[in-house]
């Protein structure tokens, strides 16, 4: 969930009203917002960087941090999130976005090469814009926002803002070399070809992470004006000729992408904030992007969608029951403005403007209508039908087991699914190798590099850590393992076993194989003799993590379910532990 | 232990009612710490006596006085030492040994003996022709135990370290309620040889210390994080949810993210979040004709919905991965709901198992954790419903005072967050999600249009760590748990607040 600061007193400014910290955190929590902080730059600098110098001549201004549902860039930014409060309550109409046809459209044209890296592109133009300091911070904060969150690190999207008055259309999207693309990087002084420049952005705090989108490939992106001035090289950074500043009055912004649709939402997001400082508020000049088949696509598109909806599905999706006209207001609060078809009263007409592009189903309108008439204020009412529930029956016997292994003795231990290679192999004295393990591609730590195969690892760590406990230390868990299989679904399934220790001053293999007799006992299992069929026993077996001699297999109806023994010294030594073990562990699910 | 002794002290308090264990030491001439291991023995066995302590100081002579009470003070000594005719000082001090020095000083200043400076060299000579030694005197009435010094002399004599005080522990003894002459043995405890021979009527019995704990029972325990899970399917049932199967922790992406509206591109499916497996790699098993409709519901959309509009690729939705919500699990459920046998019943499920997040870990989060989640499919449900069902859910928790946030979720729309007030802390927090699962994800599978799936999830280690006060969650789950922590846990009444 993306958050954003914003100064408190520009916010309230331009909300009209003074909240307090509790009466402005209860606005957002019915509009879906969370104030999450209240701060100020000198404590944000403190707290995050332990900059105090910094700090020292940082603003005391209050900032009000406040979490963004992750699908409403619209409220990205402080313009954004004013008209979206401000609406809500009623105070305006949602704002109407209105093209103006300049006298000869920019154009942008797009090469065929950008099909081998980053095919898409969009474009539009803002007029006449008064920047302040603040709508200027601002401007800048709305695109790294969208760079971060619908822009996936801009790997989806990125966003180049330029003065247009330094620049000279027609504009030229194309994808070159890097070393044919030379030019001086914002706020540089020297020029760099592609090459150099992901050298000298290497080591950068931010932009480094942008690299690798195109480091490896044989051509980078890059716009150039009519002049060959470029004017970014997307992903990673604009040119300084055309970077914008507080005097820049027409801005030019273009969108190169991987994902069409999530540039024209965030190009249609930029526009649809920012014109608000046009001279002539909330229009647009559009642009024209010519695609590589030669046709010509106009841009930004600020379509406004019709919904057709029902008022009585719409009552009925949340349990209210609503005139027609009052669920328009309410989706007219959410920025939807919305009127009862004049021939059908049953149906809403709600238009989703260019900021909505998280409405993209009836179920969302229908959202909206239950966030503006208050969830809270819904009446709670129950589900009418009944069912006879059922328990799943591993969970049921788990459940009974537990209880009962717990009665003869043993404590139970709770330990983790994820573990290091070395857990189940090296320290087992097995091969990780010849093992069906499932192993995790993206591990942070050694701690998750497979799922466990066994559940002696976790219960000997157990051990370890409870080491001033007095002896006998006697653990059990009843758990699922993970094993690798082929002919199952997605290649592995889990086991669910019951593995049970003894930790002694001798190992006392009776103890644990007690165990098993008495869990055979509560399963009506009994101890096969002779040429019985039936029953269980234990058959001697070798195994690297037991002591030669004392482990056996643990038989029931003459199949292997399971491993009895006392632990190997070396076992022993690898988990840290200085005290004989016997161990049992075996599969439930054949009793189920 | 004389076993007459401790009779013999009972004997002696039947007739005087009231005696100190010195006395009775030198009246027996036994040695003190006797009597008192013979008292020990008498108190063993009920309450025949009270005794008292008592401290009592007593005046001994050190070895000095010792030696002054045999020969003398050392001023008498060197009195005697000078001769009639006169003794010059070195050779005094030479006859008079080590403790001529003090003896000088103080024959001086009592006035026996004199300096005569008049001679060359000087000489000692008696001033008095008789003396008295009263150090000595007294010291031997202090022998006698009939002293009567001053207090300034016994500070002065003991300065002089000749004499010391003792301080001597001892019992004042007087009859108890179980008084007797004689000692029987107290009996500890009723056995069946006792019950055998029917001595127990005779025997006595030792008193119980009830303020003393019992013994500890030996026993197993059960994890107090699983004792919640319990507690968490107990109402789930009472409820009347059937169990889901959930173990399963190796799911495709398909049925983890796609089959749930989630598109490709989102966050939660980038490895800094997931845990994907690079063996098994890839799941290849699926409904080949919900995956198509899957497919294009994202990339194109449908059933009313505009899509994501993207390009949606196979390949990713056949990543593994380790299920990051049991929702992984919902979602087969309610495509087993829609395609069974005689189509789509109304149904009610629950879960609470394993999911994995590969975030970044702190005192609240580990990658592993369980998911509680209750799903309900029926046709017509609202989110009335829903919120009257967690109203429901959260009164068995023990919990009343509910608040819903609106919030974001790709699969559920309207979405709620859910707050509870928690009197404790005096304060709203966040306990759970909620919602109603999008078209997107349900008519794909093949559920009836005007079927509504409503369903909520939330964490088992938080409400735990709220309820019991566990700060750091390794003191909860793992290895680390201290078991002393497992043994003394409370059995799990979540609506016993």
């Amino acid at each position: 969930m993306p958050t954003i600061g914003v100064k408190r007193d520009l916010l309230f400014e331009a909300l009209g009203k003074k909240y307090t910290d509790d009466e402005f955190q209860d606005l957002c929590f019915a509009f879906g917002l969370e104030l999450d902080e209240v701060t100020t730059e000198k404590q944000m600098l403190t707290k995050e960087q332990g900059d105090v110098a910094a700090a020292a001549d940082a603003s005391e201004e209050i900032i009000y941090r406040i979490d963004i549902p992750a699908n409403r860039y619209d409220l990205l930014c402080l313009e954004g999130l004013v008209t979206g409060l401000r609406v809500f309550q009623g105070k305006v109409k949602p704002p109407k976005f209105d093209f103006v046809e300049p006298a000869q459209r920019q154009v942008l044209k797009i090469a065929p090469s950008t099909a081998q890296i980053r095919p898409f592109a969009v474009a539009a133009v803002l007029r006449n814009v008064t920047f302040t300091q603040d709508s200027y911070n601002s401007f800048i904060d709305l695109q790294d926002k969208l760079h971060q969150n619908i822009c996936r690190k801009r790997t989806l999207v990125a966003i180049g803002t330029h003065d247009l008055d330094t620049i000279q259309g027609p504009f030229s999207y194309e994808a070159l070399a890097p070393d044919q693309i030379k030019f001086v990087p914002l706020n540089q002084t020297r020029e760099l070809n592609g090459i150099e420049l992901m050298d000298f952005y290497a080591t950068h705090a931010q932009l480094k992470q942008y690299l690798p989108i195109i480091r490896d490939s044989p051509v980078y992106p890059v716009i150039y004006d009519a002049n060959r001035v470029v004017l970014s090289l997307p992903p990673i950074i604009n040119g300084d000729h055309s970077k914008i500043s507080l005097k820049t009055k027409n801005v030019f912004i273009e969108c190169t992408a991987t994902d069409l649709t999530k540039a024209k939402v965030v190009l249609d997001t930029i526009v649809c904030l920012f014109s608000e400082h046009c001279a002539q508020k909330f229009t647009v000049e559009p642009c024209d992007v010519v695609q590589t088949d030669g046709t010509s696509i106009s841009y930004p598109e600020l379509a406004v969608r019709e919904e057709r909806v029902s008022v009585k599905r719409a009552n009925a999706y949340i349990g209210i029951n609503e005139p027609a006209n009052k669920l328009a207001d309410m989706l007219t609060r959410m920025y939807l403005e919305a009127e009862v078809d004049a021939k059908d009263g049953d149906t809403l007409k709600v238009k989703i403007p260019p900021t909505r592009h998280d409405v993209i189903h009836a179920c969302d309108i229908y959202e909206d209508i239950a966030i503006a008439f208050g969830y809270n204020n819904i009446k709670k009412s129950l589900p009418a039908f009944m069912q006879i529930a059922k328990q799943f029956p591993l969970n049921k016997l788990t459940e009974q087991l537990r209880e009962q292994v717990a009665q003869a003795g043993f404590t139970e231990a709770l330990t983790f699914t994820l573990c290091s290679r070395d857990d189940i192999g090296l320290k087992l004295n097995k091969d990780i190798e010849a093992m069906p393990a499932v192993h995790i591609g993206n591990p942070k730590t050694l701690e998750f590099q497979v799922v466990r195969t066994t559940l002696l690892p976790g219960l000997l760590k157990t051990l370890v850590a409870n080491r001033k406990m007095p002896l006998p230390l006697k653990l059990f868990e009843i758990s699922d393992v993970v094993l690798a299989a082929a002919n199952s679904e997605v290649g592995a399934r889990n086991e669910r076993r019951l593995c049970a220790v003894n930790c002694n001053k001798s190992a006392g293999f009776e103890v644990v194989h007690g165990l098993l007799d008495r869990v055979m006992q509560l399963l009506s299992v009994p101890w096969k003799t002779g040429n019985a069929n039936q029953g269980y026993y234990l058959q001697a077996a070798e195994d690297p993590t037991y002591f030669p001699g004392r482990c056996a297999h643990v038989m029931f109806n003459n199949a292997v379910i399971g491993k009895i023994g006392v632990l190997h010294p070396s076992v022993l030594q690898a988990f840290e532990l200085t005290t004989p073990c016997s161990a049992v562990e075996f599969t439930i699910e054949p009793f189920v | 232990m004389h076993p007459d002794l401790t009779e013999r002290i009972l004997q002696h308090l039947d007739a005087v009612d009231k005696v100190d264990t010195l006395e009775l030491a030198t009246q027996f001439n036994v040695d003190h710490q006797k009597v008192v291991g013979a008292l020990k023995s008498i108190q063993a066995h009920g309450d025949l006596v009270n005794a008292e302590t008592a401290t009592q100081k007593t005046l001994g002579l050190t070895d000095e006085g010792q030696s002054v009470v045999e020969n003398g003070s050392h001023e008498a000594i060197v009195y005697g030492l000078v001769p009639a005719e006169g003794i010059p000082q070195a050779a005094l001090m030479a006859a008079g040994g080590a403790n001529a020095k003090v003896g000088f000083s103080k024959a001086m200043s009592q006035g026996w003996i004199l300096l005569d400076k008049s001679v060359n060299p000087p000489l000692i000579r008696r001033k008095v022709d008789h003396i008295v030694d009263n150090v000595k005197e007294q010291l031997l009435l202090v022998v006698s135990g009939r002293a009567q010094l001053s207090a300034r002399d016994v500070t002065d004599y003991k300065k002089r370290k000749l004499l010391q005080e003792t301080t001597t522990k001892s019992f004042v003894l007087s009859k108890g309620p179980e008084f007797s002459t004689t000692l029987t043995k107290l009996e500890t405890d009723l056995t069946m040889d006792m019950l055998t021979s029917g001595l127990w009527q005779q025997l006595k019995f030792k008193a119980y210390n009830f303020d003393a704990l019992g013994a500890t029972p030996t026993r197993g325990h059960l994890h107090p994080l699983l004792k919640v899970r319990t507690e968490f399917r107990q109402i789930f049932l009472e409820m009347g949810f059937s169990e889901m199967p959930t173990n399963n922790y190796v799911e495709s992406s398909f049925w983890n993210f796609d089959a749930l509206f989630q598109p490709q591109q989102h966050p939660a499916r980038d490895a800094h979040d997931t845990f994907f497996i690079n063996h098994p790699a890839q799941s290849h098993k699926f409904p080949q004709e919900y995956l198509q409709r899957v497919k294009a519901v994202h990339s194109k959309g449908g059933y009313g919905s505009l899509g994501y509009g993207y390009d949606w690729k196979l390949s990713e939705a056949q990543k593994n991965l380790l299920r990051t919500h049991t929702t992984a699990v919902s979602a087969r459920m309610l495509f087993k709901l829609a395609n069974q046998e005689g189509g789509f019943k109304p149904a009610k499920y629950f879960s609470i198992d394993k999911v994995f997040r590969n975030e970044t870990l702190d005192a609240t989060h580990l990658a592993e954790f369980h998911q509680v989640e209750g799903v309900i499919a029926d046709v017509g449900l609202t989110l009335g419903d829903l919120i009257g069902t967690l109203y429901e859910f959260f009164r068995k928790l023990g919990i009343t005072q509910l608040e819903f946030k609106p919030a974001y979720n790709p699969y559920t729309e309207p979405s709620m967050e859910i707050f509870c007030y928690h009197p404790g802390l005096a304060k709203w927090i966040e306990v759970g999600n909620s919602g109603v699962f999008r078209p997107e994800m349900l008519l794909p599978m093949g559920l009836p249009e005007n079927v509504n799936v409503i369903a909520w999830g939330l964490s088992l280690e938080r409400p735990t760590m709220i309820k019991y006060g566990i700060n750091n969650i390794r003191d909860l789950v793992g290895p680390k748990v201290d078991l002393k922590m497992v043994e003394e846990g409370p059995i799990c009444r979540l609506d016993h607040v």
